[in-house]
């Protein structure tokens, strides 16, 4: 029965989607799932680095790439959630998941908000976007006057030394934190691939496409524009969850902060906003690269702060200008891959 | 005759403009109603405040006994008046079959069944073997039927289009003509059409109304509209007749 019902789940996954697809995705998930054993600590942490913001990306890329509404403030809902998890940790002993069950309406909630004001008043566009700054930076300067949270010196995890992986407290080494990050992206590139194939997911592309046509059509624009930044939110919400566990740490300017939102955001236009794969092609190639200028530099013992801020600058001047669509609209046809157009 | 969708005293002003002026009429369940009129005579304008693109200042308009003046396009969509544009706008990115499945999900959950609707309309408008192109690599005339297709979907009991022939060449007109002809005999869709060319207008509808400055000047079987005074004066010009 349970079998049955798996089989069911997975021929609704793979459908339409070609074998060859397959074959990449499950070569690349098995590197990936045994990346830790052949990378050092290290690289480790850059891999979790790289799953964090292939993970934020998809749950940015639900609102943008697929309903079209562009959010530069995507930061509060991380902060939002890793500060709720934190403190319930810290305050009552009680346990990441179930914080995160605590923090993810509340991320929501607040997408909510900022949507219902944003879409009820008409507010889209550069306008929509600077709108989510704005809630992003006041949550900003508001945690970094609460008291509660210890304001602006920061809000800190206790650290002890744990003998062994506890991934039910997400305490333990970086390995199991890897781990972690790598089932929250398959799950959420699941989701995405669920959404967009979906009725929901074709009313976002019509929204994105055309609001007024797509009106016209008999889609409640409002609506399933309210669904989009709802699902993205409580979607981002576990990335502040892993955060503040992962980190350890919490501090408002850190984590409400506009580069946080931005650094968000340039995995998914790097790699393709819209697309399924994009964001978490986006992820590696930004940070794989990054990192690899990093290492260079120090190998050649140069000490260049701000280098990757630069390098970053220059990825996306050359995307801008050489693939505007992203890699992934390139790349996926020479692969021998067709996503759906988008 | 029980009238799908049924007009009075509906007007709509820009500022001091009076747009649309008091206008009544009647379209009857299974019919093929045009509007004609010269450029700036209000149609669209009057075809806007139908289809929930802009509330009318005074005025009812009242669809399937329901009154719809002032609801938002997608509401009055829902209730089943679909419409096309003027200018077309087919979603860009999306491909051809993509454009009409959102249609077809307005009233299906499921997009495998949407798709099997979405083909059916496909290939009565002759674009099936197209379904896969992306939309904003048709011509004009091809996106013009798309428009037609992604509205359709919608599963409309009124279709309104506007000027949906504008800009085709006289075979693609006719091409048109014996589709929507086609549909409606077929479908018994009643059509509300908005019409410069009168070659189509005269082959497809079996009613006229004729708008001058936002007002009617006449209306009735295109035969009898086309001979009448005031309209040959303000819009046809002698040599149409």
């Amino acid at each position: 029965m349970m079998a049955a019902g798996t089989m069911g789940i997975v021929a609704h996954l793979t459908d339409g989607v070609s074998a060859r697809t397959l074959a990449w995705l499950a070569a690349l998930l098995a590197l990936l799932l045994a990346a830790p054993w052949i990378v050092n600590d290290y690289l480790v942490t850059v891999l979790i680095l790289i799953l964090y913001l292939a993970y934020t990306g998809q749950a940015w890329n639900i609102m943008m790439g697929f309903a079209g509404q562009l959010s530069l403030g995507h930061a509060i809902y991380v902060g939002l959630a890793g500060y709720i998890a934190a403190s319930l940790f810290i305050r009552f002993g009680i346990d990441p998941w179930l914080g995160f069950l605590a923090a993810l309406p509340v991320a929501a909630a607040c997408g909510a908000i900022i949507g219902f004001l944003a879409f009820r008043f008409g507010v889209t566009g550069v306008y929509f976007a600077i709108l989510t700054i704005a809630f992003a930076e006041f949550a900003r300067i508001g945690f970094g006057h609460l008291g509660i949270v210890n304001a602006a010196a920061g809000l800190f995890l206790p650290v002890a030394q744990y003998t062994h992986n506890d991934p039910w407290r997400l305490r333990g080494d970086p390995t199991m934190f890897y781990y972690v990050m790598l089932a929250a992206t398959v799950i959420a590139f699941i989701l995405c691939r669920l959404l967009i194939k979906s009725r929901i997911g074709y009313f976002w592309l019509a929204i994105r496409e055309d609001e007024e046509a797509a009106r016209a059509a008999g889609i409640d624009a409002f609506r399933y524009k309210m669904y989009a930044i709802v699902i993205s939110a409580a979607v981002t919400s576990f990335a502040g969850v892993f955060y503040a566990f992962f980190y350890n740490n919490l501090f408002p300017e850190q984590v409400f902060g506009i580069s946080g939102s931005i650094q968000m955001i340039l995995g998914p236009i790097i790699g393709g906003v819209g697309t399924l794969f994009g964001p978490i092609l986006g992820a590696f190639v930004l940070t794989g690269l990054a990192e690899s200028l990093n290492a260079a530099l120090a190998a050649f013992g140069f000490d260049l702060p701000g280098a990757e801020q630069v390098f970053y600058g220059v990825c996306l001047l050359i995307v801008v200008v050489a693939l505007p669509e992203g890699i992934w609209p390139w790349l996926a046809p020479r692969l021998g891959i067709s996503e759906r157009s988008q | 005759m029980t009238a799908l969708l049924s007009l009075t005293g509906v007007s709509k002003r820009f500022r001091g403009l009076v747009a649309v002026d008091r206008v009544s009429f009647d379209v009857a369940e299974s019919a093929i109603f045009a509007v004609i009129g010269p450029n700036g005579a209000g149609k669209t304008t009057l075809f806007n405040t139908v289809a929930g693109a802009m509330a009318p200042d005074e005025g009812t308009i009242v669809f399937a006994g329901e009154p719809i003046g002032g609801l938002p396009a997608d509401a009055v969509c829902r209730r089943g008046l679909a419409r096309t544009f003027q200018l077309v706008r087919p979603f860009p990115a999306l491909s051809v079959e993509d454009n009409v499945i959102v249609g077809a999900l307005l009233h299906r959950r499921h997009v495998g069944a949407a798709r099997d609707h979405a083909q059916s309309l496909l290939r009565r408008l002759g674009l099936f073997d197209k379904r896969c192109q992306i939309a904003s690599t048709l011509t004009l005339p091809d996106r013009k039927r798309l428009e037609v297709a992604r509205a359709l979907a919608t599963q409309p009991r009124l279709l309104l289009l506007d000027e949906v022939m504008a800009g085709l060449r006289p075979t693609e007109t006719d091409r048109m003509v014996a589709t929507l002809r086609e549909l409606n005999r077929d479908t018994g869709v009643t059509i509300l059409l908005i019409e410069h060319v009168m070659r189509a207008v005269m082959a497809l509808a079996s009613r006229v109304l004729v708008l001058d400055h936002g007002v009617v000047i006449a209306e009735g079987a295109p035969q009898a509209v086309v001979r009448d005074p005031a309209v040959v004066q303000s819009y046809l010009g002698a040599e149409a007749v």
